[in-house]
């Protein structure tokens, strides 16, 4: 198969441009005769819903929730990047563009970049005028921070709830049109295939979750953003309903899942508790702008740690190892993700660990504490403050500016992060993976589009801290409102799509037997037992680190985990009532194929790139180590029915920025 | 800890519901909602249906997990949701009394899950500023206010949970209207459809069957984002002068 990007001519600041200026535009009488099915009602589905159904396509939005307004992007938290150079540090959509790629290990398409880079200026201006209350400065300018992997003050924010506030304002955005008839809102409805007739996508079948009956829907295209699958990994800080089904039912009908390995660990996660552990809580990445990572030096005193006997306090500075301000002195506390993942791991592996598992390391906050209560105390003119003084003054900042995460942090582990230091593991948070698509967004199936995290387009082997708000919210505002013109400028003498052709009833007939034969196995496995097993696995050999001999391990157990499902899972209640435990099943079911894929992805690509971290491919000094001559392409894999997906290969090119080892030193 | 649940089951809208005892054993590291996963994984295991409740962030955002834990919306503790109560909050030997939100413009599902849509109506009736993409002016082209955002924030932090409504002896959705009005109202760009957002929103929550406010202040308690009562003063202020002014 060959994998066309479709990325214009022109030089790359101005191909968005004039590609924009150039598309095919479909008319506003004709588009009333076009209907849109868009899938996800996230950043990136409401966005693409709301402004499609303002610019007068017939759109109807699916989603399983019971609102949009509960999709799994509300929990973001940290921020979303603009080049907007507020802060006049030297920030320009070039400088976005380069931190993405490099940012990404180089492992994404520049084009797609570049045009991500432009478009975050946009979102920002379009969410204030929807009514983010993004945070100001005194004189009522917007406020940022900055995050991991670049130099510049580029994230803007709401608190630590800039996801919920987004999404709220798309989802307003989205009601406003659902108020106007222009988006038909479908609450509590479940994808379970998508229909391809004629070649082309023309519908979707859903599942009523209130009543259990199947439905038919046609469109003249279907919009994938059904978000991404860290929860393949059982444990993540993905929200629990957090799936692959849409995406991978599409992979069934033939489109290509896209560097299914490049999985993001994010550094800064409360440690696992207990075997009974459901999901684990991120303590969002603006942390590591004033927290101190560090382990004990000796492993004597980790040991009594872990054992607690002693305390973080009770070791002196000279028995502290702050990691990564010693590894990587240009970036210290804020590298990225990957980096600071791995690097916790490397401390942990020797023993350094802080928590009774051994699988956890500080992020301390006194030095931000003293250095903050310094400060005001000067401001405010207090003479030799005390050091109590001191440190309520200092409190008091930081709790301004991270009270909400402090607060969640003592909820959750019973301990007050102001008096000792927080203890942090990494965690399976996001995938860079997704459904293929090209420059327009849409997959190798003509009319089917992806969106958001559902696709793999713009960070490559590692993302960036709050590149996945801008990213979904620029597909969904920005960037398909004008590329669907491609497809949908050719379809405005085809009539309404009837969704009883023979397609829509055979897709509906499978669908119905998958379901039966959930319910019919009738076994003695629950859903949950083998959605944890897959977890373990996935974790043990494709998890932080991955080797050859490993991903074959995992590949035969994963294969023989699927066969166990298909004969012992246990599922109660009828297929036609309300019941989650049918639809955990589905989902659970398509996790067990996408992990073998993941897997075999992993194997295949014989180098170390981002979050993709092979130990056979190691520099000197334990750095990752890629392989630009054989592996600078997108891998895009098609699963075939005997059981052994296929790879196919986009060349990436890079004509404007120069492969590089990524340093952070 | 050894624990004594009482549950209410119903198996859909039309059934009747009644409560069902199980003990189980937990941990005080647990969340409360880890704590219904070990029970419901016992209760698979016997081959019945386990107990249905919402739930998907399990960290206090998507306003998801909806019950009445001891006769208290979202349990015992100050501005906590119930996926973020830990069973340290509970000893040994406890009795656990687990129901749905009730509300007469909540219908129960099955067991611990509500319909809540008559939230988004609500919303659908004017939560919103009417801005089409593409045409908002620059960020910073209008300055907001340091504390004005900051206000407005603060009403905009509500999860649309209805806690508010199943702890008011009226059903009353007073709070959760009242922090969308007000959190547009604070702000420059929301400023301009005030008036008719406030008579839309209202005209809708009352056309939901929501209760009216008798001042009773539960809402206010029970709410996990901790959503301040006086934005519902400041919306009668604004219903009072949207209804005597001419558009
Ligand atoms: C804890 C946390 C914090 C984060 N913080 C940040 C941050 O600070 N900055 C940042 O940039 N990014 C952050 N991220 C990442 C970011 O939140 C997500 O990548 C992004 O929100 C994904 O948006 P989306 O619209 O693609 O998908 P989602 O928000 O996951 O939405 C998916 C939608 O699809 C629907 N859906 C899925 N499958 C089906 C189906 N089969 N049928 C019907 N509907 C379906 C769902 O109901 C939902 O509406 C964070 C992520 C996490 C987990
Ligand atoms: S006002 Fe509070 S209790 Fe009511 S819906 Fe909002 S967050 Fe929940
Ligand atoms: S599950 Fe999301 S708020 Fe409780």
């Amino acid at each position: 198969m060959k994998l066309d990007s479709k990325t214009p001519e022109g030089s790359l600041a101005e191909k968005w441009t004039k590609y924009r200026g150039s598309m095919n535009l479909v008319a506003p009488n004709n588009k009333r005769r076009l209907d849109v099915i868009v899938v996800g009602t996230g950043l990136a589905g409401a966005s693409a819903a709301s402004t499609l159904g303002e610019l007068g396509y017939n759109v109807k939005a699916f989603t399983f929730h019971d609102s949009p307004r509960r999709a799994h992007s509300i929990a973001a938290q940290g921020g979303i990047n603009a080049a907007k150079n507020y802060q006049n540090d030297g920030d320009s959509i070039y400088r976005l563009f380069y931190d993405t790629i490099k940012g990404g290990d180089y492992r994404s398409r520049e084009s797609n970049v570049h045009r991500l880079a432009e478009c975050s200026t946009e979102i920002i201006d379009q969410a204030v005028a929807q009514g983010v209350p993004f945070a100001r400065e005194y004189g009522g300018l917007l406020a940022n921070r900055s995050f991991g992997g670049v130099q510049v003050s580029r994230t803007f924010y709401a608190r630590g709830q800039t996801g919920q506030q987004l999404l709220i304002g798309a989802y307003s955005g989205l009601s406003r049109q659902i108020a106007l008839g222009k988006v038909k809102m479908h609450n509590r409805h479940e994808m379970l295939d998508v229909v391809i007739v004629d070649g082309k996508a023309r519908g979707i079948i859903t599942r009523n979750l209130l009543t259990g009956k199947l439905e038919k829907h046609a469109a003249h295209c279907v919009v994938l953003a059904t978000g991404g699958y860290g929860n393949v990994f059982y444990l993540s800080t993905n929200a629990m309903g957090s799936n692959v089904s849409a995406a991978w039912r599409a992979v069934k009908k033939g489109a290509l899942m896209a560097n299914p390995c490049y999985t993001q660990i994010h550094p800064t996660c409360i440690p696992v508790s207990g075997e009974y552990q459901s999901k684990l809580t991120l303590m969002s990445e603006s942390l590591r702008n004033d927290g101190r990572v560090w382990v004990p030096n000796k492993l004597d005193d980790a040991k009594a740690i872990q054992q607690g006997q002693k305390t973080a306090q009770e070791l002196k500075e000279e028995d502290r190892d702050y990691y990564l301000e010693r590894r990587y002195p240009a970036f210290g506390n804020l590298v990225p993700r990957d980096v600071a993942s791995r690097a916790a791991k490397t401390a942990t592996d020797e023993g350094k660990g802080v928590v009774k598992t051994g699988l956890g390391v500080y992020l301390d906050f006194a030095a931000a504490i003293e250095r903050y209560g310094k400060s005001t105390a000067h401001t405010k003119g207090i003479s030799n403050p005390s050091s109590a003084q001191i440190k309520e003054l200092g409190e008091e900042v930081v709790s301004q500016k991270y009270g909400n995460l402090f607060q969640m942090y003592e909820k959750i582990t019973g301990e007050n992060p102001y008096k000792s230091p927080m203890k942090i593991y990494p965690a399976v948070h996001y995938t860079m993976g997704g459904l293929w698509v090209d420059y327009n967004l849409e997959t190798n199936i003509p009319g089917l589009f992806a969106l958001g995290e559902a696709n793999f387009s713009d960070h490559g082997a590692n993302r960036l801290g709050a590149s996945a708000l801008m990213q979904g919210l620029a597909d969904g505002y920005f960037v398909i409102p004008y590329t669907i013109g491609q497809f949908l400028s050719n379809e405005i003498r085809t009539p309404q799509i009837s969704n009883e052709s023979p397609e829509f009833i055979t897709a509906e007939k499978e669908t119905r037997a998958r379901l039966d034969h959930l319910i019919d196995t009738n076994g003695n496995q629950s859903v949950e037992s083998f959605h944890r097993k897959l977890g373990k696995i996935m974790w043990e050999y494709c998890g932080m680190s991955r080797n050859a001999e490993g991903l074959q391990k995992g590949i035969k157990m994963i294969q023989d985990l699927r066969e166990e499902f298909k004969k012992d899972v246990f599922v109660p209640g009828v297929v036609e009532e309300f019941n989650p435990e049918l639809e955990k099943a589905t989902r659970v079911a398509d996790f067990l194929e996408m992990g073998e894929v993941m897997m075999r992805d992993a194997l295949d690509r014989n180098e170390s790139c981002g979050g993709h971290f092979r130990e056979e491919y190691v520099s000197s000094d334990g750095e990752a180590e890629r392989n630009d001559e054989e592996y600078t392409y997108v891998a895009a894999w098609e699963w075939l029915e005997n059981g052994k997906p296929q790879v196919h290969k986009e060349e990436l090119k890079f004509e404007n920025v120069e492969l590089k080892t990524r340093s952070y030193k | 800890m050894q624990l004594t649940l009482k549950v209410w089951r119903q198996k859909n809208n039309k059934a009747e519901g009644k409560f069902e005892f199980h003990k189980i054993q937990a941990e005080e590291h647990m969340s409360f909602l880890e704590m219904l996963d070990v029970l419901n994984e016992k209760i698979v295991s016997e081959k019945k249906e386990p107990v249905a409740f919402e739930h998907d962030c399990r960290e206090g955002i998507c306003g998801s997990c909806s019950m009445v834990i001891n006769g208290r919306p979202h349990g015992p503790q100050a501005g906590t949701t119930t996926c973020q109560l830990h069973m340290r909050a509970y000893k040994s030997g406890d009795t656990i009394t687990i129901e749905p939100f009730r509300a007469t413009s909540f219908p129960v599902i099955k067991d611990l899950v509500v319909d809540r849509s008559s939230f988004d109506n609500i919303i659908q009736a004017g939560g919103y500023i009417s801005v089409n993409t593409g045409q908002a002016v620059d960020g910073n082209a209008i300055p907001v206010n340091r504390d004005d955002a900051s206000d407005a924030f603060d009403s905009a932090a509500c999860i649309g949970c209805g806690a508010c409504v199943a702890a008011c002896p009226n059903g009353s959705a007073m709070l959760f209207t009242s922090a969308k009005i007000n959190h547009l109202e604070k702000l420059p760009q929301g400023k301009i459809e005030h008036n008719t957002r406030v008579k839309n929103m209202i005209k809708q929550m009352d056309k939901e069957g929501f209760g009216k406010c008798s001042n009773v202040g539960a809402c206010g308690v029970e709410c996990p984002k901790e959503i301040p009562m006086d934005n519902i003063a400041a919306m009668n202020r604004s219903y009072l002068t949207s209804v005597f002014t001419k558009e």
